[in-house]
């Protein structure tokens, strides 16, 4: 058996940067050297494949393999920027009651042989598609917007993480890490947006990450390319970048990257460079 | 903005939003299903001691709970028949 860390990307809420931040944080790791797999567990709506520019090179998907019409080395599409990244794409025809327990199990241990990440992007809600997705994992990224309804879905999936799991069934504890996403410093400097504080606070998870609102993220998700590669000197890609790092066990102080101040700014700083 | 912004106070809605979830998670963590299952069982209770006395639509009861910070409030609700009242 390898060493490969399985990490599921979930949040419970839908449209809270799940997807992005899974594309993201694969790149990222993958710059870094290392084989890694993006899984898409949202069986039925996948986006994962779009958002990592693959779409048009799926064959099979996730559910193939797991009902044995195809092998994980037919399913994985190769990234086409970084040779060492790969996706195993959900189904978009079938629902999530395709898949079963035994079936992701051996997926995912077949997965750990072959890589040294395998990074679970976890579909919405709390139901079978979610809990199949962290089933398996050795360590959460839990993925917050600073907003009220984000941060009690993610309290409900921390829960969830202690208990429906097969770390917390062995008696362990899931390791979680929380990233908050489209986050906007002004805001919660004025003090109409949770701060950072507060949400880690509320939800007692150590901050992997904050991520700034910003433009390039559907500017990557338009070219599909995730925003880790396609623009890296974006406050969102430092952000994400950062956040890597501190998943591979760096100990560096969470930054939260700022957007360019004005054209100004940014004419005089071309120039310098 | 408004003119307090402009003057260096803060209208701030996330001291609201945080305090809310502090509250509501509380419970949520705690809950067990219990909360629910008290409501229904006073519920019935209230019923049957009520319809000794008085003929009411079981559909009349309304029976509220409203958590503020540690204290609980359960609040009935019975809609008398006007006939009685006549």
């Amino acid at each position: 058996m390898s060493n490969a860390t399985v990490v599921v990307v979930t949040s419970g809420k839908g449209g809270v940067g799940k997807t992005t931040s899974t594309a993201a944080i694969a790149s990222a790791l993958a710059k870094e050297g290392y084989q890694v797999c993006a899984v898409d567990f949202d069986v039925g709506l996948r986006n994962l494949d779009l958002i990592m520019g693959a779409e048009r090179r799926v064959v099979f998907d996730l559910v193939n393999v797991v009902r044995g019409e195809a092998s994980i080395k037919q399913a994985l599409v190769r990234d086409k920027k970084l040779d060492n990244l790969f996706l195993l794409p959900a189904s978009q025809t079938r629902d999530k009651d395709a898949l079963t327990e035994e079936g992701v199990a051996s997926v995912i241990n077949e997965l750990r042989m072959y890589f040294d990440w395998v990074i679970c992007d976890s579909p919405a809600g709390i139901e079978r598609g979610a809990t199949l997705a962290m089933r398996y994992a050795d360590e959460a990224i839990i993925v917050s917007n600073p907003e009220v309804s984000s941060v009690r879905d993610c309290d409900r999936i921390i829960g969830l993480l202690d208990a429906k799991t097969k770390v917390a069934e062995d008696g362990n504890r899931m390791p979680k890490h929380l990233l908050i996403t489209r986050y906007d410093v002004e805001r919660a400097k004025a003090g109409d947006m949770l701060a950072t504080d507060d949400v880690v606070d509320i939800l007692s998870v150590p901050l992997i990450g904050v991520v700034p609102e910003s433009k390039d993220v559907l500017k990557a998700s338009n070219v599909g390319v995730p925003v880790t590669v396609s623009d890296e000197n974006s406050p969102a890609a430092k952000a994400y970048t950062e956040a890597t790092r501190r998943l591979l066990g760096e100990n560096i102080p969470v930054t939260i990257p700022e957007e360019k101040r004005s054209l100004l700014g940014k004419f005089f700083k071309g120039r310098a460079a | 903005m408004n003119i307090l912004s402009f003057f260096g106070k803060r209208d701030e809605s996330a001291s609201v939003a945080k305090n809310r979830l502090q509250i509501l998670l509380a419970h949520e963590r705690a809950d067990d299903g219990s909360d629910a299952l008290l409501i229904s069982s006073l519920r019935e209770d209230i019923l049957a001691v009520v319809a000794k006395r008085v003929n009411i639509d079981p559909d009349s009861v309304r029976l509220e709970m409203d958590r503020t910070g540690d204290v609980t409030t359960l609040g009935i609700d019975i809609e008398l028949p006007a006939a009685r009242a006549s």
